[in-house]
């Protein structure tokens, strides 16, 4: 999880704090920290990696301009961290990649849909 | 279902959206403020309504000035959206937004953008790493989270928010190893004729070498004349070292964060997708929409204010904010012209006041010729890794514009939709064929202008 050395909270304002899963790991954020700001608060690095080359990516720009700090969130893929406030019990992962193709939403898809859609890589559908 | 109305929707609560809602507001029109951050105040201003610092001396008196915009807006009545993402506006005014995953539709009778700035990208090589960020995002951590960022740390850039940041985080006792002043050899004799309109903003200059002033007495390490910036990874893919060229030799820093900084460019991206009329600016080397005096765009009702009509800054914005919504109150038929010259008048002196200084700033902290037209190595599209060098090469087959290379490349299609390279691209482009920016134009952006899922598509079925 992570591994790099993370930001230091500067003495803040009374706030509600609340607790975010980072890649399983409970992290304490602040009311008003956004998704981007917890991993790097977590020091998670990378906390995405590219679609093209799978190069390790983390949050730039912070103002939703970027697109670098996607997050899969709540088991979402592919939201912009910057822009998602931290909630009490939300879980972080990194973004690995282009969005997946997972069975968490069976319904929405059925076999036959697979065959008809470009499929880039195994479970990828773009 | 029926489409709520409004004389005034404005797009952004930063200073030119939030003094704009409080003149209309003050006139009797009914507006709305869609914000796609979560409180108001824009990126300048940003979490004034609960800033995270509890030392109030870290961030400045400026920072805090956005409390009265903010107050003022709040006593007026104003329907304000927050985390509500413009995605298309149809050309009669209907507003398609999305919050919370919701999609809904509002109507205006005018429309204000006011979508401020980005930073400008700041393409070199390793830009991409993990600990590159750039000053506006430590900035943003500092006010919405008051978290700094892990050291070491080096600054490296060019222009006044560079040197605020710095100051910001070496009073909130945040270690800089050093500053790296890319600003190139001989932009101060360049800009000295720009200084007589600078002098008439003489606190804003005052400001600045103050600052200045600061980052000496601290003895954070100054570099001037830094070039050919190179961002090393260690063995993780993770930044680690900061390699730049001076005069005399070839250095390297050990680093963990590096903030980047170029100056700020116009968000231009509602503006192209509502394909409103543009024009490039040399001296700022950007894009910007063409208004009359007044903001209004070559589409008649709407209106561009702050930074996202030219760069003039936090001040500047907040007074065209105000200038643009009485113009909108005449048109409207709240007053008469006559009104409207003896209500603006004053404000309107205040605003070339802070329009006076750019010249000035513009030509001393013009990037370095490096960053616009980056080496080939360089990434320039960060979102499908596409370099400079590629786009070169294409232009060397016969493209002839941005569009045709992102075609060719993806250059510009990734998610963040050509913000991050559009500049770039189009001025490498430029420079191939040895023709102005201007002819070489800009992206197509298309709407929607912000990721979209099928269901909030769906939301706005009738």
């Amino acid at each position: 999880m992570p591994n790099a050395l993370p930001f230091e909270r500067l003495p803040t304002n009374n706030a509600e704090w609340v607790t975010v899963y980072i890649e399983g790991q409970p992290v304490k954020v602040r009311q008003g920290d956004s998704a981007a700001a917890a991993v790097l608060a977590a020091g998670l690095q990378p906390s995405r990696t590219t679609v093209v080359s799978g190069s390790g990516r983390t949050p730039y720009c912070l103002m939703g301009v970027c697109f670098e700090c996607l997050l899969q969130i709540d088991g979402v893929e592919n939201v912009q961290g910057c822009m998602t406030p931290a909630r009490e019990g939300m879980q972080i992962m990194s973004q690995k990649q282009a969005r997946q193709l997972n069975d968490s939403n069976p319904s929405t898809l059925k076999p036959d849909d697979l065959k008809n859609s470009h499929i880039k890589k195994e479970g990828t559908v773009v | 279902m029926n489409t709520p109305e409004y004389d005034l929707v404005i797009i952004g609560a930063g200073p030119a959206g939030m003094s704009a809602a409080t003149t209309a507001s003050s006139h009797g029109l009914k507006v709305a403020i869609l914000d796609e951050q979560t409180a108001p105040g824009g990126q300048i201003y940003r979490s004034i309504s609960s800033p995270a610092i509890a030392d109030e001396s870290i961030l400045g008196a400026d920072y805090y000035h956005g409390r009265a915009l903010l107050s003022a807006m709040r006593y007026a009545g104003v329907d304000y959206f927050p985390s509500s993402s413009v995605w298309t506006v149809s050309s009669e005014l209907f507003i398609s937004f999305s919050r919370e995953g919701k999609s809904s539709k509002i109507q205006a009778k005018k429309l204000l953008i006011a979508t401020g700035a980005q930073e400008r990208p700041v393409p070199f090589l390793g830009w991409t790493l993990p600990g590159v960020m750039t000053c506006g995002a430590a900035q943003i951590l500092l006010k919405s989270s008051g978290l700094t960022p892990a050291g070491p740390l080096v600054l490296a850039g060019s222009g006044p928010l560079l040197l605020l940041i710095a100051a910001q985080l070496n009073r909130a006792g945040v270690e800089i190893e050093a500053i790296l002043d890319t600003t190139p050899k001989g932009r101060y004799l360049k800009s000295i004729r720009h200084l007589p309109g600078a002098l008439r903003n003489l606190p804003l200059l005052l400001k600045g070498l103050g600052l200045l002033t600061e980052l000496k007495r601290a003895g954070i390490r100054y570099i001037n004349n830094a070039e050919q910036l190179k961002a090393l990874p260690d063995d993780t893919g993770l930044l680690t070292k900061l390699q730049y060229k001076t005069d005399e030799s070839t250095e390297t820093l050990n680093c963990k964060t590096l903030l980047v900084h170029q100056g700020v460019v116009p968000n231009v991206q509602l503006t192209r997708a509502l394909q409103l009329e543009h024009q490039w600016d040399e001296l700022q080397q950007c894009w910007k929409p063409t208004l009359d005096s007044w903001g209004e765009s070559s589409q008649t009702g709407i209106f561009v204010a702050g930074d996202s009509s030219g760069i003039a800054g936090a001040r500047a914005a907040e007074y065209m904010g105000e200038l643009t919504a009485q113009r909108i109150a005449q048109q409207l038929d709240k007053l008469s012209q006559e009104t409207l010259l003896l209500q603006t008048a004053k404000t309107g002196r205040l605003l070339q006041q802070q329009q006076a200084i750019r010249p000035f700033l513009d030509a001393m902290y013009q990037p370095a010729d490096e960053f616009l037209k980056p080496s080939d190595e360089t990434l320039v599209c960060r979102c499908e890794e596409v370099t400079a060098g590629q786009i070169r090469s294409m232009v060397a087959q016969g493209c002839t514009g941005p569009n045709q290379t992102k075609a060719f490349s993806r250059a510009g299609m990734g998610p963040c939709q050509g913000r991050l390279c559009g500049l770039t691209v189009a001025q490498i482009i430029a420079d191939e064929r040895q023709v102005p920016v201007s002819e070489v134009g800009y992206y197509q952006i298309r709407t929607p202008i912000k990721p979209l899922t099928i269901g909030e598509l769906a939301d706005l079925a009738e």
